[in-house]
């Protein structure tokens, strides 16, 4: 039937519901862009003349990445039906591991390959607590959170490092500098490690089984899946990227502040769920994920600009995230 | 007749609980085997020590034609061509059609990308050849939990006889299956045969059984209670024998069986 079909040009109903198909398919995408385009218009209605500059804009792709860059990868982790809450820390823990190695060679680019690898552990070091001594992530996490937020401040005597060497390499051009003047570079990195991530997911093994590990982890290992290494994998780079953040974020600000990355992980749950990636594991998508950080970036400044106080942005963050998961879990049940 | 699986002093311990003990069992090639057994009598357990997905204790000792198979995995299990149908489906519901046909064994490139266009087309393919889907509605791309008891079994037969296994495996596959569909199933049973094929058949039901085994293994708690081959017994002499299991735990007169 199917080379048949091929062969002619689609008849109007099947037209019709091929299309149909890729509606259902990608409905809570569709979704969360209508939800995403409705804020901005309401925003641009309310506050016009903030949202119809580009400053907004520039300044929404400069610090939206920093919990972005978290937020993708950890999409794996959520859709492998774990979590990660000590990637706050690692953000920190990471630029420790900068902040010992140049202090000991003054290599800006030695301090930073530290950083990703200290990262890289520590998200391994999670995966293996969590996969060989089995305790549940939620728990495990919580005190590996506590854990390298201990480490960094202990090493670090609570004391910050100023980031001016940084700031001499081209590493920082790389990573904050500007593009031609109108784009930040950490937005072109977030949207290169969102394609990877997503090629990843959806078009190499690694995410076929991370979707399954998360759907049903009993039939994954009777079809031979090997279901602790695909969890390990995904929250070790949660970690390497959680320290890829931490070091953007510093550099950025020019300084590394022992309590880096607080104040980030509701922002970056929030990416995750209200991008559509079910806490039951089995589903998500990195396109929903971005665009979920963008919503949760924009709701702040908008309410500023539109003349409210910021006392509004938790009660109208929480409605966004309330609503939207709710007609999720609504559109997911009418699709199945 | 040559022995294609065959299993020696086989036992599994699940810490204070003996759900196999010192199993001895040949699997000859393009024999039907049926097993049957109380729940809890082991089959489950066995099964999954044939597919490598259980280790058995220390002391067992499997072989593949002939050939000592050390540290079995669920991986090399496949190499060798032996298919499952798991009592359990094994099935991945949020994921696609074709997701789960290749379940485990996704068809990729050498660097693990995945080749979906080839997939997708081979489940299409497979749809309409051997799980007999005829709704429109059903695509490649559909989720399996929606689909029916039936057609997830349709899916799990599909998948074990895709990839060209020696030795098929059906644990329990008529369980909550309808009239039609049970009949297809024994159907697919039989065709084993006929394809020079291995299978071993689990089931309650001796009359689901009976018709399609050359031989059948019966299972007691944990060991194997007496086998015999089918052309030795009628229908009513098996069922007579069977109901002397649960009574006594084991088959008399089977030492002509025993080969
Ligand atoms: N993974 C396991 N852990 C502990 N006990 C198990 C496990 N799998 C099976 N058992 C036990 O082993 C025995 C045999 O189970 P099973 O092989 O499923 O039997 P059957 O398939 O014949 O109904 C049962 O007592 C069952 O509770
Ligand atoms: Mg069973």
């Amino acid at each position: 039937m199917d080379s048949v079909a091929e062969a002619r040009p689609l008849s109007p109903t099947a037209k019709r519901s091929r299309f149909s198909r890729l509606l259902r398919k990608y409905a809570l995408q569709i979704a969360i862009v209508f939800v995403a385009l409705a804020i901005l218009a309401f925003f641009i209605w309310r506050a016009p003349i903030t949202f119809l500059s580009y400053d907004i804009y520039y300044s929404l792709m400069s610090t939206t990445p920093f919990f972005a860059l978290i937020a993708i990868p950890l999409t794996l982790v959520i859709i492998a039906k774990e979590i990660d809450l000590s990637f706050t820390s690692v953000m920190a823990w990471g630029m420790t591991a900068f902040d010992v190695v140049f202090v000991a060679t003054n290599n800006v680019w030695l301090g930073f390959i530290a950083c990703l690898l200290a990262g890289l552990f520590a998200g391994w070091v999670n995966g293996m607590i969590v996969v060989k001594l089995g305790i549940p992530s939620l728990v495990a996490t919580i005190g590996t959170q506590f854990l390298w937020r201990g480490v960094v401040l202990v090493v670090t005597n609570g004391q910050g490092l100023g980031l001016s060497a940084v700031k001499e390499t081209v590493l920082y051009s790389a990573l904050v500098g500007k593009i031609g003047d109108v784009i930040p570079a950490q937005f072109v990195w977030t949207i290169i490690i969102a394609i990877v991530i997503w090629f990843f997911l959806n078009r190499h093994k690694f995410g076929a089984h991370v979707y399954l590990v998360g759907d049903n982890a009993d039939s994954a290992k009777l079809m031979g899946v090997d279901v602790g290494r695909t969890k390990i994998l995904t929250f070790t780079i949660v970690g390497l990227a959680a320290a890829f953040a931490g070091f953007v974020v510093s550099t950025q600000v020019n300084y590394f502040w022992p309590t880096l990355g607080e104040g980030y992980l509701l922002n970056t749950l929030a990416s995750v769920f209200l991008g559509g990636t079910s806490v039951f594991g089995g589903t998500g998508t990195i396109f929903g994920t971005f665009i979920a950080s963008y919503i949760i970036a924009i709701i702040n400044p908008g309410i500023v600009a539109a003349g409210w106080t910021a006392y509004w942005t938790q009660l109208i963050y929480g409605f966004i995230i309330v609503a939207s998961v709710s007609l999720q879990a609504v559109l997911r049940r009418r699709l199945n | 007749m040559d022995n294609l699986l065959q299993l020696k002093n086989v036992s599994k311990t699940f810490g204070e609980v003996s759900a196999v003990h010192d199993v001895n069992l040949e699997i000859g090639t393009n024999e039907i085997v049926g097993l049957l057994g109380d729940n809890g009598a082991g089959k489950s357990t066995l099964v999954k020590l044939i597919t490598g997905y259980h280790r058995p204790d220390p002391g067992g000792e499997i072989y593949w034609r002939n050939k000592k198979v050390d540290h079995l995995s669920v991986p090399k299990a496949r190499e060798l061509g032996i298919e499952v149908v798991y009592q359990e489906r094994a099935l991945a519901d949020q994921q696609s059609l074709w997701r789960n046909i290749f379940l485990g064994r996704e068809i990729s490139n050498r660097w693990g990308m995945l080749d979906v266009k080839t997939m997708q087309h081979e489940t299409q393919k497979l749809m309409h050849t051997a799980m007999g889907f005829t709704s429109s509605a059903v695509t490649s791309e559909s989720v399996v939990g929606t689909f029916s008891g039936g057609e997830r079994q349709g899916v799990a037969i599909t998948r074990a006889l895709y990839f060209k296994a020696e030795l098929i495996i059906l644990d329990e596959p008529t369980m909550g299956l309808s009239l039609s569909e049970t009949r297809k199933c024994l159907d697919f049973v039989a065709s084993i045969k006929a394809a020079g094929k291995a299978a071993v058949f689990i089931d309650h039901n001796i009359f689901h059984v009976y018709p399609v085994v050359d031989r059948i293994v019966v299972l007691d708690r944990g060991t194997v209670a007496g086998q015999f081959m089918k052309n030795e017994l009628t229908l009513d002499e098996l069922l007579d024998r069977l109901y002397r299991v649960a009574q006594t735990g084991s088959l008399e007169n089977n030492q002509g069986a025993t080969r």
